[in-house]
């Protein structure tokens, strides 16, 4: 089977201050495919997404060594447009975060960042996002309604439809459903399991069953380090190292 | 034990209780007084009509327009150099020595009292910059003296913009000034015009700034351009009630004048409020 490396990272380090948050961390991310970062509380996950697309650039006082890759280029070169890398790159957080504008706005609002003026074109590329994100048909008669008025796993949805309005090539997301109810996690597991067919999806999450449901690589962080990174079959039921074990049984963490 | 414990917290309430409704009776005592005293000198003459006779009879309208045309002044200098200067503090600077620097200015500006800014307008804008006793003197000198107000208040309303809209924002491939333009303002919008309303309308019944840049004793001209000297509310009163030739006589014209100068302060709070929550409502937040 012919596999493509869409993202990777290479020995990267990251710095809080003078607080090494990860440390030597290397992982390759296939496309089209969807890898689940799990482990403890405080391990670096979100650090790692969050450098994924430059979000850590926000903070103050961090420093970044080592390699990160988007196809071919190194997305902390200095010649790398942050704007254009968070497009490509998009992100889903892990409580709902529309903005308080109508439904159809939220969607909008990346294609008009972007420069898109056509309206019709964005009517239609609202649509099609929506319909992608599984939510058109509870949001088809109320577009032009807050979508603060949505209940949580409704505004997920919504938020996934706004990270896919821009076409992004992959998308990171921060334990998406944490906030939501059984009912509304399905909704978005289906979802995940659906867009990646076309875009490569790496998330973070917390829960076991949900990585072993929806992944199919999974990589186990514990104290910054990256432990274990592998097929997730293989990674749930043949893990090479003790430590992976322990954390997927249960036994710590 | 238990009783103890909720007695002393029944006492304590009380005092809070007591300490906020303070609040509302000095309000209540000072409108009262001024009303009882001002309202008889209410008429739409009062209202329409320049002063006649020293002063000692007709009406205050070149006060009312003065005190307008300053504000006015005050809102276009202080309104855009405030709200640019809180955008700068709170999304873009970071905390180095240049914001610690502008801070400390801020601070000792709001410090600073009010009839050093009247002497600081008579020197820099009426003789340096010889803009004369105007409006806009006046008008510049009263924002000088708002602009901590405003960045205040400004402050506090993009701070009060939840970080998760931001980030979802540059996530999106929006640039800052996008996700500040298109994101932050409109959320924030309320809060700064709100802030800055009660700056300015605190600024409209200043008399010290104003005395020596931009108020006159007495002109029954209203103003032709912003280049004019005004009459205004606040250093009429001031006027009639130490300077005039008939204190005593022309008492319900002062009360009159000060109750026509509450009621266009607390007009413009309330416009300030109805328009917050006007918008609070279409964000639906
Ligand atoms: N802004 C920050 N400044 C300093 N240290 C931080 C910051 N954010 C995170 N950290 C620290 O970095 C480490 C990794 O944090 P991170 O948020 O990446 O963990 P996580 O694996 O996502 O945890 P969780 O599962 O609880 O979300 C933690 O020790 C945390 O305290
Ligand atoms: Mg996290």
């Amino acid at each position: 089977m012919q596999t493509h490396i869409k993202m990777h990272t290479k020995n990267l380090d990251f710095f809080y201050g003078d607080f090494q948050a990860l440390d030597q961390v290397s992982i390759d991310f296939i496309e089209n495919r969807v890898t689940a970062l799990i482990g403890p509380s405080g391990c670096g996950k979100s650090t790692y997404l969050r450098c994924l697309n430059r979000m850590n650039d926000l903070i103050a006082g961090i420093r970044v060594k080592g390699l990160a890759m988007l196809d071919n280029d190194d997305i902390y070169d200095p010649s790398i447009d942050v704007v254009t890398l968070r497009r490509q790159v998009g992100m889903v957080f892990q409580k709902p975060n529309p903005f308080p504008k109508s439904v159809f706005e939220n969607i909008a609002y990346g294609l008009k960042v972007n420069g898109m003026k056509d309206k019709a074109k964005i009517t239609r590329i609202v649509e099609k996002s929506l319909k992608q994100a599984a939510i058109w048909d509870e949001v088809k008669d109320r577009l032009n309604e807050s979508a603060l008025g949505l209940s949580g796993g409704q505004q997920q949805r919504l938020c996934i439809a706004r990270a896919l309005a821009v076409a992004p090539e992959v998308l990171l997301m921060d334990e998406p459903a944490s906030a939501l109810d059984p009912i509304a996690t399905q909704k978005i597991e289906e979802l995940i399991t659906e867009l990646s067919s076309k875009l490569t999806i790496i998330i973070v999450t917390h829960n076991m069953q949900q990585a072993a449901r929806i992944s199919d690589r999974t990589a186990f962080f514990y104290m910054g380090k990256l432990i274990e990174v592998n097929d997730t079959d293989t990674l749930f039921t043949k893990p090479e190292l003790k430590q992976t074990e322990d954390y997927i049984t249960g036994r710590f963490g | 034990m238990i009783k103890q414990r909720l007695i002393v917290q029944k006492v304590c309430f009380s005092f809070l209780k007591i300490a906020a409704l303070l609040n509302g009776a000095a309000l209540a005592v000072i409108l009262y007084f001024i009303i009882s005293r001002g309202w008889r000198a209410i008429s739409w003459e009062f209202l329409s009509q320049a002063p006649r006779d020293s002063m000692t009879a007709g009406g205050i309208l070149p006060c009312i327009v003065g005190t307008m045309a300053l504000c006015l002044v005050t809102i276009f200098v202080a309104l855009p150099i405030g709200v640019a200067s809180a955008i700068y503090l709170n999304e873009y600077a970071s905390q180095g020595k240049l914001v610690r620097f502008i801070r400390l200015g801020i601070n000792n500006l709001a410090g600073v009292p009010s009839i050093v800014f009247g002497l600081f307008g008579l020197a820099f804008f009426c003789i340096v910059l010889k803009m004369g006793v105007s409006a806009a003197s006046g008008g510049l000198t009263l924002g000088i003296m708002t602009l901590p107000v405003i960045i205040g208040a400004s402050e506090e309303a993009l701070k009060s913009v939840p970080n998760t809209y931001r980030e979802a924002s540059l996530a999106m491939g929006a640039s800052k000034w996008q996700t500040i333009r298109k994101v932050v303002l409109p959320v924030a919008f309320p809060g700064i015009i709100t802030g800055s309303i009660l700056g300015i309308s605190r600024a409209a019944g200043e008399t010290a700034p104003i005395m020596y840049t931009g108020a006159v004793f007495f002109t029954p001209d209203l103003p032709a351009s912003i280049l004019d000297e005004v009459m205004a509310l606040p250093y009429h009163i001031y006027v009639l009630a130490t300077a005039g030739t008939q204190i005593e006589a022309t008492r319900h014209l002062q009360y009159g004048t000060a109750l026509v100068l509450i009621v266009l302060v607390f007009g413009m709070n309330l416009s300030a409020i109805i328009l917050r929550s006007k918008i609070r409502k279409n964000l639906r937040i």
